[in-house]
């Protein structure tokens, strides 16, 4: 029983039902199945992209420049498109974007033997900027009616939408590889040790490689999403998307040093964060105030554990 | 005629290899084609704007710079910078007349004490560097807005004695030179000359060897964290007074561009190394990309793919020049 309720995803899933219980007091609109699906769709492309990089993140590396890569690979999407390019097919060449940008942090960290941080630092910059230079300050829009049904729409006639379905499955398919194959496994042991990896022959560089590119896959694929829900691309989407996705995974639990942290966390944190932001906009707090907020949650998410043990530690040496 | 000695070609090659001599040349061959490009860049006034917006960068990098050999990384630069120089700037727009030094010296504390912040969740409480000031570089952002009550001020609302704060010139030269130039000074000596200063690289190098020296590490972490909030709450009152104006959303990804000036100046990532000198012409090459850009009228949305690019290209040949350095010792080591 203790060890339940010691472990993250427990105090998780109680500070959900308090957000539940707190919001729907305060707010007669909160507790409303279609207004919670609904709300869904202000967090499920952050969320998509949260899925890669918690596995990332457990490798003990990092991808800052996931936010940049949706805009690179939307801005391609935007103006394939203007050029008379079909939907379908702008959107095939939004995720070989993506992909690609993916695939050259990896064969970059990988090749030159750099912190990912590092790396994906700089294509932050080098991505967001190609964006800019593609669209320069103006929007592509006009996109066909039919489209928006991707990331607008509904399941098949329910009142789920199908960025949820989308996000669901994915969710399913990482946690899957993640905590029931070989692959996931080593996802573990490289976050946990490196160098013993590669003396095992375990191969570190592929792993990232494929990695790195699934994350510049999953946020070309996120971009697709966006764009569909707002129906334009302009070369500032998505910014600041990297810090929200980084907080989420960390809040569910996943050691920033790599080596720990399960998918089960990271979604139970990822609704926690969106339906908290749900709650007080419908309580009409600004964005900023939501920030502060934010910004303490994942404060203090890694330093309660912390003083927790701190804590115990100490009343374990006095008895 | 000079007789060069393997020892002295030892030693040309040790200057040559240095980030600064590769750095200047660089600066040096993009500044002659720019201005083969475009005479107009070539020009007193325009290297007098150069070194102006390069000025506050360059400030703020110091303390980014000495994060970063501890080992750590400070995201709250932007913010913070943002927080402090929106806290100065709501006070003139309150009415109080406050003389424009004490006003940077306030910025100057209300920094030290957001740094102190961060210095105390990363060295007390042992929270990860970019996880700690990714929190507070949220918070600062907020409160921004909290505190200004999502107004901004503007140049009229602050007295001109302010403004002439980062605007004005002693004997011709701007402040914001000998600002920068003092800090520089300053820091230098800190860094190269004084225990506290080899401390930091101590504990970069390897945390735990400093510590069984004898090094407190907790309280060097903590003082480069306060000492990089001290520095960027000056930047914060520079640069409203330089701009004449505080938004809430001043300097939004300032410490991008704060690491950009550091990692091109070849201060290791790793922690460790890295020189002021490096950091300083780092910072000018920033600026010097920006201002050619708009010189020679290529669209100002290269400047971020082009500062994207150019950390890669500086971390891709650090990376190279180390892989050929360790051969070349294992080499020597096997003849």
């Amino acid at each position: 029983m203790s060890r339940v309720i010691r472990r993250w995803e427990f105090i998780l899933v109680v500070l959900l039902a308090a957000v539940f219980v707190i919001m729907s007091r305060l707010s007669p609109y909160f507790l409303d199945v279609r207004n919670l699906f609904d709300a869904t769709l202000h967090f499920t492309e952050k969320a998509i992209i949260a899925l890669c990089m918690t596995m990332i993140v457990i490798t003990g590396n990092v991808d800052l420049s996931v936010a940049s890569n949706m805009a690179m690979s939307a801005a391609v999407m935007g103006i394939a498109f203007r050029s008379g390019m079909g939907i379908g097919a702008a959107a095939g060449l939004c995720l070989l974007v993506g992909t690609l940008g993916g695939l050259f942090n990896g064969f970059v960290i990988t090749r030159f033997k750099l912190p990912a941080m590092v790396v994906t630092l700089a294509t932050f910059s080098l991505f967001r900027g190609i964006a800019y230079v593609l669209l320069g300050n103006q929007a592509v829009t006009g996109y066909p009616y039919q489209f928006s049904d991707l990331g607008q729409g509904y399941f098949a006639g329910t009142i789920i939408p199908n960025q949820l379905v989308f996000f669901a499955v994915l969710a399913v398919i990482f946690g899957f590889v993640l905590h029931k194959t070989t692959f996931g496994r080593y996802i573990y042991a490289v976050g946990s040790n490196e160098d013993a990896c590669r003396y095992s022959g375990v191969p570190v560089d592929r792993i990232k490689l494929i990695l790195f590119t699934i994350s510049g896959l999953i946020s070309s694929f996120a971009a697709v999403l966006l764009t569909s829900r707002i129906l334009s691309t302009r070369p500032n989407i998505a910014q600041g998307y990297e810090l929200e996705v980084i907080t989420a995974v960390v809040l569910g639990g996943v050691s920033i040093n790599g080596g720990s942290g399960t998918m089960l966390g990271v979604v139970l944190s990822l609704f926690l964060i969106g339906f908290t932001r749900f709650g007080m906009s419908l309580l009409n707090v600004p964005a900023q105030v939501m920030t502060v907020l934010i910004g303490c949650l994942l404060i203090c998410a890694i330093l309660l554990p912390k003083l927790v043990d701190r804590f115990a530690q100490r009343s374990a040496k006095r008895a | 005629m000079i007789q060069i000695t393997p020892h002295k070609r030892q030693l040309l090659l040790r200057i040559l290899a240095r980030r600064e001599m590769s750095l200047l040349i660089f600066t040096l061959v993009l500044i002659a084609a720019v201005s083969i490009y475009s005479p107009r860049f070539f020009s007193v006034t325009n290297f007098n704007d150069i070194l102006l917006n390069a000025a506050i960068l360059a400030v703020a990098a110091i303390g980014q710079m000495m994060v970063v050999v501890t080992g750590g990384i400070d995201l709250s630069v932007g913010s913070g910078l943002a927080l402090c120089g929106m806290l100065a700037g709501l006070i003139y727009k309150n009415g109080y007349a406050l003389h424009p030094l004490l006003a940077l010296l306030l910025g100057g504390l209300t920094g030290l004490v957001l740094g102190s912040i961060n210095g105390i969740l990363v060295s007390k409480a042992g929270v990860p560097p970019i996880i700690a000031t990714l929190g507070t570089m949220s918070i600062y952002r907020g409160l921004i807005f909290i505190t200004a009550k999502g107004q901004w001020v503007s140049a009229h609302e602050m007295p001109d004695s302010f403004i002439h704060l980062a605007r004005g010139r002693i004997l011709g030269i701007p402040n914001l030179i000998f600002i920068t130039i003092f800090f520089y000074v300053v820091f230098y000596y800190f860094l190269t000359h004084l225990k506290p200063g080899r401390e930091i690289y101590a504990v970069g190098g390897n945390a735990e060897a400093a510590r069984v020296a004898g090094i407190n590490v907790d309280r060097i972490k903590y003082a480069v964290y306060t000492i990089s909030g001290f520095l960027y709450g000056l930047c914060g009152v520079l640069w409203v007074s330089r701009f004449a104006s505080a938004q809430s959303d001043s300097a939004t990804g300032f410490e991008f561009s704060t690491v950009t000036a550091i990692v091109i100046g070849g201060v290791s990532v790793f922690g460790g190394t890295g020189r002021i000198t490096g950091v300083l012409l780092g910072a000018i090459l920033i600026s010097i990309v920006e201002n050619a850009l708009s010189v020679t009228q290529i669209s100002p949305f290269w400047q971020l793919a082009i500062q994207g690019f150019i950390i890669l290209l500086a971390v891709v040949v650090d990376a190279v020049m180390k892989n050929r350095d360790r051969k070349t010792v294992v080499r020597g080591q096997q003849a």
